[in-house]
């Protein structure tokens, strides 16, 4: 019962984060009357909150550095997508190779700033606040005012979804989705998005079995088998169940593939690399990292950059939802990235914080987006909701992080 | 009234997983200097934290008697109201407020909520003048040193109308000559003003010159308490805090010197903050392999200076002059490069500049050599954790596990995870900076161990360090530096601290 509780403790604020979005869910989905949760928004909850998973990824690298933030992404996000239009719609350049330029505009803003802030010791809060004036700036000598449409990959980024190759061959009795109600065309699931998941889904609890056996044939530690067991059962479904969600609208999202694979590659170079580490190592102690071998100008520069090109992805994906490049895209989207990075659990003061709580994070204030657009919220009160869960969710972690002892 | 002016009786105290305090009785007569001794990890800091009322009245159990009334002290503010004033290691001063302005701090000198700035320099000219500081209280606390910092701490206190003050070692960043000053002030306070004090120190030699009474703690209970009018013995002292005889300070050791494996040479290094100021002025130093070097100097010396420049310009600016290591000139530009070629520094100052507190063992130890578990491009946590088990083990690293974070062990066990994760880099040469500060007598035996046992391995190992004691018990040969330049060299054997301190008055009086 002791260890129980010790390990309750130790772990309070990761699973806390989870129990907050399983609340957070639970309640829009009463107040919208279970509209929240119907396939077609659960798919376009991944589309429109895009934007925040990814720029929270590499928000959370400058956030783990020391505390820092980056003011400018939503800028960036502007001029990208300025970028994309001029590109395309101008130019009449083929749309991967505006993709291309696009994301390098996004990565020279990055280095751009990462200069500042590496090697000039300009602060980075004052470094990005600029970046967010001179990108904005840019960005509108570019449009000029006007909104340009997009086309082609863009749109097939932003809103398309991998085709059905194996349509019609879900048998009737698996379709429950009409029986729960829950859906406007239920006479149809995405075959290939339920052979997708479940095949993810085995591959899963095949790499996690098969690097437990590995690592305990090699002398480390492991696990005990039970909590493996507990762990990857509920990842099995809830892999399934998902998938199963998607499957009842248009199937997979291009963007989910996207988003994916993004956390998939941040996750590995946060925990598995010696940048990840360095990055860690910084924010909990830039002296004695330093001290350490730690080059921590390198280090930020690399941060930043990368915080760049992330916004370049974004950018991409947000023009491309959107149809179009318009001058006033992306605004606060920089506050959206840091609210998520905060209630995903990532400490004020750098060194503690996930890629995963980010995703929890950017999840939460999906959920909240779009329950509260659903309800007809206006922007007003949704704003001020999402102010208090930011402000709770760290007042949150100030308790957990008192009671444990431990920070 | 009792004789006693504090009586702190059955105090328990529990954090999780960990008895801090168990039972303890600790009583103070009124008038008297009471010194709190103890291994790091004793709870002695747990025990004056309770008395001051960081740890707030209900988070123990027992009683505290002031004065004859029992007192439940919810915060510093209601201690501080009684008149018991806490002084913590690390100074609570607010660098960029003049003295007076910190003397006053949440004790304002104030008129329906205005400050009085009269009254406030007035008493704090008076208070700096009772404490034996000769500044303006309109100096900013930042261009002041530790001892003068340390106090402006003690006028503070004063000016609280304090009768009970409790230093947590007050002399351990100091000088010998500040700290000095300091016992001296205190003996004076507590005879002219009658003051009480508490003080909690590891360095006996002051205690026993100070204190009337002594309380032994260890591992959270009360050992003894012992009346210093006959005088104690610092064996005794030794034996009540260890539990155990400690016949030898230091252990026994022959050393295996090979060939030269490390040189300095016209090694000359400019102030970074004003560049016109020398710090290290022409050092020639050469370090045999398996032998231990001791650099002996004051505080101020440019020891420090020497081995941060040295570890991949970590420290100064404008530095010229040759690094030679096995024979061959090697040219370090950055920390990253020093620690390629095999060269490793320990910080003097765990706490700021040696670990990151907020990650556990494991990942303190590996992070200077992470190159050493990556293949290729990704990081085997796996054997990282038993990289971590290994020196946990070989050193004896009292932890609950490699999983435990490093801000929550006694300074003692994070000196040896510093000093891990500085051997699983693997140096050929290895600096040690003040090793031993702030560390109890038991872990320093063992952190002497480990220097030997560094040294027979046959790695240059440099030791510098302020007390005289220490380097004269451990090392084979030793540099005597003194204003940036090296004043003389001799072997350990022959050496006396008479000697090395009056090479170092001889040159500054020289110059």
């Amino acid at each position: 019962m002791k260890k129980m509780k010790e390990f309750i403790n130790s772990n309070i604020r990761q699973y806390g984060m989870i129990f907050a979005l399983v609340v957070i869910m639970i309640l829009f989905i009463i107040i919208t009357g279970g509209k929240l949760i119907w396939p077609r928004n659960v798919s376009m909850l991944v589309r429109q909150n895009a934007y925040v998973l990814i720029l929270a990824i590499g928000m959370m690298f400058c956030i783990l550095t020391g505390g820092n933030v980056d003011l400018s992404v939503g800028s960036i996000v502007a001029l990208v997508s300025a970028m994309s239009g001029m590109l395309t719609t101008t130019m009449g350049l083929p749309s991967w190779f505006a993709i291309l330029i696009s994301l390098i505009t996004g990565l020279l803003a990055g280095i751009w700033q990462g200069f500042w802030i590496a090697f000039v010791k300009v602060p980075p809060f004052i470094t990005t606040l600029s970046g967010m004036l001179i990108f904005r700036g840019i960005d509108n000598l570019i449009l000029n005012g006007q909104t340009l449409p997009l086309s082609g990959l863009y749109v097939t980024i932003g809103t398309g979804s991998v085709p059905d190759i194996l349509p019609n061959t879900i048998p009737e009795f698996l379709r429950v989705g009409d029986f729960l109600k829950l859906q406007n065309k239920p006479e149809y699931l995405n075959a290939t998005m339920l052979f997708v998941g479940f095949i993810l889904s085995i591959v899963y609890v095949f790499v996690v079995f098969l690097t437990r056996k590995s690592k305990k044939a090699r002398g480390y530690e492991v696990p005990s088998m039970q909590s493996v067991i507990a762990k990857v059962i509920a990842f099995f479904i809830i892999i399934n169940i998902f998938s199963y969600w998607l499957a009842m609208d248009e199937g997979l999202p291009i963007m989910l593939i996207l988003l994916v694979a993004l956390y998939a590659i941040y996750t590995f170079i946060a925990t598995k690399t010696i940048p990840g580490r360095h990055v860690y190592a910084m924010g909990g102690n830039l002296k004695a990292a330093e001290l350490s071998g730690v080059n921590t100008k390198k280090m930020m520069f690399l941060v930043y950059s990368n915080m760049g090109l992330l916004a370049g992805v974004a950018g991409i994906v947000t023009a491309g939802r959107l149809m179009a490049a318009s001058p006033n895209v992306g605004q606060s989207f920089e506050l959206d990235a840091i609210g998520a990075c905060f209630i995903g659990g990532a400490s004020a003061t750098g060194g503690v914080g996930t890629i995963w709580g980010a995703v929890v994070g950017a999840f939460i204030m999906g959920v909240m987006n779009n329950g509260m657009s659903i309800i007809g919220l206006n922007v007003f009160w949704q704003s001020i909701a999402k102010g208090m869960v930011v402000l709770l969710a760290v007042a949150f972690d100030m308790y957990s992080k008192s009671k444990s002892r431990l920070g | 009234m009792s004789e006693y002016i504090l009586e702190m009786r059955n105090i328990t105290k529990e954090f999780p997983g960990v008895t801090a305090l168990s039972n303890v009785t600790f009583k103070v007569k009124k008038g008297e200097i009471h010194a709190l001794v103890g291994e790091n990890g004793a709870g002695k800091s747990t025990l004056m934290n309770v008395l001051s009322g960081i740890y707030p009245y209900g988070s123990y159990s027992g009683d505290i008697i002031y004065k004859g009334q029992e007192c439940r002290f919810r915060t510093i503010r209601d201690s501080e109201a009684v008149g018991i004033a806490i002084i913590h290691q690390e100074l609570a001063l607010s660098p960029y407020l003049t003295i007076a302005e910190n003397i006053f701090l949440g004790n304002e000198r104030a008129k329906h909520g205005i400050i009085d700035w009269d009254e406030t320099n007035k008493e704090a000219t008076e208070l700096l003048k009772t404490v034996g500081l000769n500044e303006k209280c309109s100096t900013q606390v930042r261009n002041i040193g530790v001892g003068k910092q340390q106090l402006v701490e003690i006028a503070k206190a004063l000016g609280k109308k304090c009768e009970l003050l409790i230093l947590d070692e007050p002399t351990a960043a100091l000088n010998d000559d500040d700290s000095e000053h300091l016992l001296n002030l205190l003996k004076r306070l507590n005879k002219e003003q009658g003051l009480t004090c508490i003080m909690i120190s590891h360095k006996l030699h002051e205690v026993l010159s100070i204190a009337n009474s002594i309380t032994v703690l260890r591992d959270g209970k009360t050992i003894e308490t012992l009346d210093n009018s006959v005088p104690v013995s610092e064996n005794r002292i030794i034996k009540g805090m260890v539990g155990r005889e400690l016949t030898d300070r230091f252990p026994k050791h022959t050393p295996k010197i090979g060939e030269v494996g490390f040189e300095i040479r016209n090694w000359t290094v400019y102030d970074p903050l004003n560049e016109e100021r020398i710090v290290i002025d022409n050092v020639n130093m050469k370090f045999r392999k398996g032998e231990i070097v001791g650099l002996a100097g004051l505080m101020g010396a440019g020891r420090t200076e020497l081995a941060m420049s040295v570890f991949g310009r970590a420290y100064g600016t404008k530095i010229s002059g040759t690094l030679i290591k096995d024979g061959k000139e090697i040219v370090l530009h950055n920390v990253e490069q020093a620690i390629e070629n095999g060269i490793a520094y320990v910080t003097e100052d765990r706490k700021q500049a040696g670990l990151i507190h907020i990650q556990d063992i494991k990942s303190n130890i590996t992070l200077a050599n992470l190159k050493q578990i990556t293949n290729g491009f990704v990081v085997n946590e796996d054997e990282e954790i038993v990289i971590g088990k290994e020196y946990r083990e070989r050193f004896n690293i009292k932890s609950t596990s490699v999983f435990q974070k490093v801000g929550n062990l006694s300074g003692g066990n994070q000196q040896k995870v510093v000093l891990s994760k500085w051997i699983f880099a693997a140096p050929d040469v290895l600096i040690l900076d003040e090793p031993t500060r702030g560390i109890d007598v038991g872990a320093k035996y063992e952190i002497y161990k480990i220097i030997l046992q560094l040294a027979d391995a046959g790695k240059c190992v440099i030791v510098i360090s302020s007390e005289l004691v220490e380097i004269l018990g451990i090392t084979d040969r030793l540099y005597i530096m003194n204003e940036g330049r090296v004043v003389g060299e001799m072997k350990t054997s022959e050496a006396t601290q008479e000697e090395i301190m009056s090479i170092i008055i001889r040159s500054s009086a020289g110059r």
